[in-house]
């Protein structure tokens, strides 16, 4: 007994994937492997030299478990069917001629050196494959292959048969994925610098005041050179913050942008006007470094989680392809072809497409995508599946009702939540203050200009002009790009991923959280299995185990991991009753599993009420030698933090929490959150994307955290929607965050470390303000000299970039993030 | 004095010569991917080719060996 326990800590991990082996009968060349899966792919890489993808890393394989059941060759191959319509690969490919073709997969199994190894040296598993690249950021695959030696789908299939499936999903399709990067950026960033670089040396003998034994023609040719240099980066490099200006003024306000436009426009036209008459060496070095140090704040401020998607909606969910049988002809169909009354065959763990009736006897649906519940409902013939659910086990067979766009889930998106941009939905606090302070600048320099005008026209240009540049507010520009830039960095490494910068901002201006219960503030897989009714002794645990070993459906796992037994007893007789139970017989003892009416009649039940916080059709019943033990009741398990965070978040935000379920649980929940808290059940996706509506109507900032595809409206419509994964790379709705389950308990740190930032946003504008005051006070009097402008501007913006980013370090740390 | 002209000219073109070097690199995609070239550098080609696991191998014997050392126990 002990032997096989031992035995099985010791030896049997997979050598491919890692994994502990249940079974230790799997062996390839003295390895031993958890599945018939790994064991292939380990012998493909054995046959083709490449094994050395086994040392780089240890165990770096993906593993096979899950597909086993359907490794098969044939359901691979008609699932890649669809890969040989040339409708499809045109728009998959993203470059062909007559020979050559390249295309980009989207491979979420890439995790170490070993991956990237094995996927750069296809071409040594077939010839076809010319070259093969990976990026590991966005975990992509760009393949270059010769299309007449190999098909793209035959392609696909070797990197199926590796362990390596591509994720192809409609959206693909539709869109082609997009080429994500900041060249353009790059490219600014590099003339600005150069240009900065060479107009500082040029402009040294002005810092020196040398200029007067520089002779004139030095003193021309100098300045005219710093024209040049600075009409491409005045033109080039700066050129978004003019565009972004004018677009503003378009749509009647002002931001940000246009002070800095109009102090670099300023700083250009009197920097020329002062070369070319000679009176002055102008403001060419100020002027390229600001743009240079703006562009730097960009750069930072624009660090983004390549390999995560922000914007998924339920098409890249669905599969392209769907098995469709025609007059008892399998063949597939693009899912946009789907028409109501086809009949589609769907396999284990493909997604049903579209609303559609069951044929098959019975189903698995696991809704897990939808409601973040991951325990499979079993169906029956005649009943609706609706789309997004996954079959678990064998092939079932199922007529749509509705096509793919009119489905019940799907439906959610041709709300107007969906087709309504995001941009000017949120006003970033450093507009608001651009405005005030835009007006401000342009009556002080106005002033200024009537107050010289009686001195000299002269004079009263130069003060005007003096104000708008040392006003340009630099510093103010540069506060948001580095603490907002800082902040996501900080929360991305504590496993917070947000969209972009501005989510820090109005995530601290939330004053709602509304929590979805399954699966975001239960835990998803898994789910604590309790036996209720008369003890069990250790020979009943065995004989229960030993049956559930020979059934497939997935709450007979959950029963054969809770029970303790090392040893099997061989089962007769063994049935599976589908949608009702299981039964065997073991040393001439009859079991039987399964629900209240396959067990035991009703009077019996009788016996065992109701319990809170449980699921009536998730009892499974006992009867052994046909008396009834009890029931096994699958509770949930909540994520382990909520307490820290709802005793957090009670004080300073109202919560509530939204539920598909019926209130079963509301006992259970109610000892977590304060009596305060609403509680909505019976919620469908569309309630929630109301509930949130009308908080929002009532002047709320609404923070939604979710994780199911049935959250989607509502994380969409939410000021801040919050996608909870157990895996960031993995399947998450639409969202503006996604938080790692494991970092949940963070949660409330996380809020207020949003509200810390602003007020260190605040600050920092503060400090640039008084800096500008100082400068305009000095403008104002209308001596400015290129000296102190380029030793102020720089000055500033140097302390703010340095009181933002160390302050915000320093206050993560106080609270715990770093 | 009019020599410096000729050098300020030399020491632009440097410096421009610098300016598309970077910006060829950008176009090339170097800066696409700041991650995997790391990686991909430290495969080995030579002695990472051609490995192959046989029977025979040292890893293999320790498995059995061991199997042997429990059967006994038991």
């Amino acid at each position: 007994m002990q032997f096989s326990e031992v035995y099985l800590k010791e030896v049997a991990n997979c050598y491919h994937c890692g994994e502990a082996c249940d079974r230790v009968d799997i062996t390839a060349e003295g390895r031993h492997f958890c599945c018939l899966g790994c064991k292939t792919v380990f012998e493909i890489l054995n046959e083709n030299n490449l094994c050395a993808y086994y040392e780089i890393d240890k165990s770096p394989g993906i593993s096979q478990k899950k597909l086993d059941s359907e490794k098969l060759e044939s359901a691979v191959k008609s699932r890649c069917s669809y890969l040989d319509d040339n409708q499809i690969i045109n728009s998959l490919v993203s470059f062909s001629d007559g020979n050559i073709s390249v295309v980009n997969f989207n491979i979420p199994q890439i995790h170490c050196s070993s991956c990237i190894w094995l996927l750069e040296n296809l071409h040594k598993l077939n010839c076809g494959i010319i070259h093969s690249e990976v990026n590991f950021l966005q975990k992509s695959l760009t393949v270059k292959f010769n299309h007449n030696e190999i098909s793209l789908r035959r392609l696909v299939e070797l990197l199926v048969s590796v362990g390596y499936e591509p994720q192809i999903s409609l959206s693909d399709i539709e869109n082609k994925i997009k080429y994500r990067s900041n060249r353009n950026l790059y490219y600014k960033i590099g003339i600005a610098g150069f240009c900065f670089g060479n107009v500082m040396l040029l402009s040294f003998p002005e810092y020196l005041s040398l200029e007067t034994h520089l002779e004139s023609l030095y003193k021309q040719f100098f300045g005219l050179l710093n024209i040049v240099l600075g009409i491409p980066v005045l033109f080039y490099s700066a050129s978004d913050y003019f565009k972004s200006a004018y677009n503003g003024v378009k749509q009647k306000t002002i931001n940000i942008d246009f002070p800095i436009s109009l102090g670099l426009a300023v700083l250009f036209v009197r920097s020329v006007f002062e070369i070319l008459t000679g009176t002055g060496a102008g403001f060419i070095d100020s002027m390229t470094g600001l743009i240079f140090f703006l562009l730097l704040g960009k750069l930072f401020q624009s660090k983004t989680y390549d390999a995560l998607n922000f914007e998924r909606n339920y098409k890249s969910y669905f599969p392209i392809s769907v098995t469709i049988v025609n007059k008892g002809i399998e063949s597939s169909i693009p899912v946009s072809k789907l028409k109501q009354g086809d009949r589609v065959i769907i396999r284990n763990n493909e997604l049903v497409p579209a609303d559609a009736i069951l044929f098959s006897s019975s189903a698995n649906i696991d809704y897990s995508f939808v409601t973040g519940e991951s325990i499979p409902v079993q169906k029956v013939a005649g009943e609706i599946i609706y789309a997004g659910g996954k079959q678990i086990g064998g092939a079932v067979e199922m007529e749509v009702i509705r096509t793919v766009s009119q489905s019940y889930l799907t439906q959610l998106w041709n709300k107007d939540t969906f087709i309504k941009k995001d941009e000017n939905r949120f006003n970033s606090l450093v507009n608001v203050v651009g405005k005030y302070f835009t007006v401000i600048i342009l009556l002080i320099a106005a002033s200024a200009f009537v107050y010289w005008y009686p001195v000299s026209l002269r004079t009263a240009i130069n003060a005007f002009t003096a104000v708008l540049i040392i006003a340009c507010p630099c510093g103010i520009a540069l506060t948001n790009p580095f603490a907002l830039g800082n902040a996501i960095r900080i929360l991305g490494k504590n496993k917070l991923y947000l969209k972009n910068a501005s989510v820090v901002e109005r995530m601290s201006k939330i004053d709602t959280i509304v929590f979805d219960k399954t699966g975001t503030i239960t835990q998803t897989g898994d789910a604590n299995i309790t036996f209720n009714g008369s003890v069990l002794n250790s020979y009943e645990q065995k004989l229960v185990k030993s049956l559930v070993r020979n059934s497939t459906h997935p709450l007979s796992g959950r029963i054969y991991d809770a029970l303790e037994s090392n040893e099997i007893l061989e089962i007769k007789d063994f049935t599976e009753h589908a949608g009702r139970g299981i039964e065997g017989s073991a040393d001439k003892v009859k079991i039987r599993l399964g629900s209240a009416l396959f067990c035991a009649d009703n009077n019996k039940i009788l016996n065992y009420p109701d319990k809170a916080g449980e699921k009536p059709d998730t009892r499974i019943f006992l009867t052994i030698a046909g008396s009834i033990k009890g029931y096994f009741s699958i509770n949930n398990i909540y994520r382990s933090g909520l307490e820290e965070i709802t005793s957090a978040l009670n004080e300073n935000y109202s919560l509530a929490v939204l539920s598909g379920d019926s209130s079963g649980e509301k006992e259970n929940l109610t000892k977590y959150f304060n009596e305060n808290t609403k509680f909505k059940f019976n919620q469908s996706p569309l309630d929630k994307l109301k509930f949130i509506e009308s908080s929002q109507l009532n002047g709320r900032k609404v923070l939604m955290v979710g994780d199911g595809l049935n959250d989607a409206g509502a994380l969409k419509q939410s000021d801040v929607g919050i996608a909870i994964s157990e895996d960031a790379a993995s399947f998450s709705p639409a969202c503006d965050g996604i938080l790692e389950a494991s970092s949940f308990g963070k949660l409330a740190r996380f809020m207020r470390f949003s509200k810390t930032t602003k007020k260190i946003i605040i600050s920092s504008f503060v400090i640039s303000i008084i800096y500008n005051v100082i400068g305009v006070t000095l403008a104002f009097q209308s001596e400015i000299s290129p000296l102190l402008a380029a030793i102020l501007m720089p000055l500033s913006s140097v302390t703010v970039v340095l009181f933002t980013v160390s302050s915000t370090n320093l206050m993560a740390k106080k609270r715990g993030l770093v | 004095m009019s020599v410096i002209l000729v050098l300020i000219g030399f020491s632009l073109l440097i410096a421009a010569s610098f300016l598309f070097a970077f910006i060829w690199a950008v176009k090339t995609g170097q800066y696409d991917d700041s991650y995997t070239p790391s990686v991909r550098i430290l495969f080995d080609n030579k002695t990472i080719n051609n490995k192959t696991i046989n029977n025979k191998t040292i890893n293999n014997k320790t498995i059995n060996s061991k199997n042997i050392n429990e059967n006994e126990k038991v």
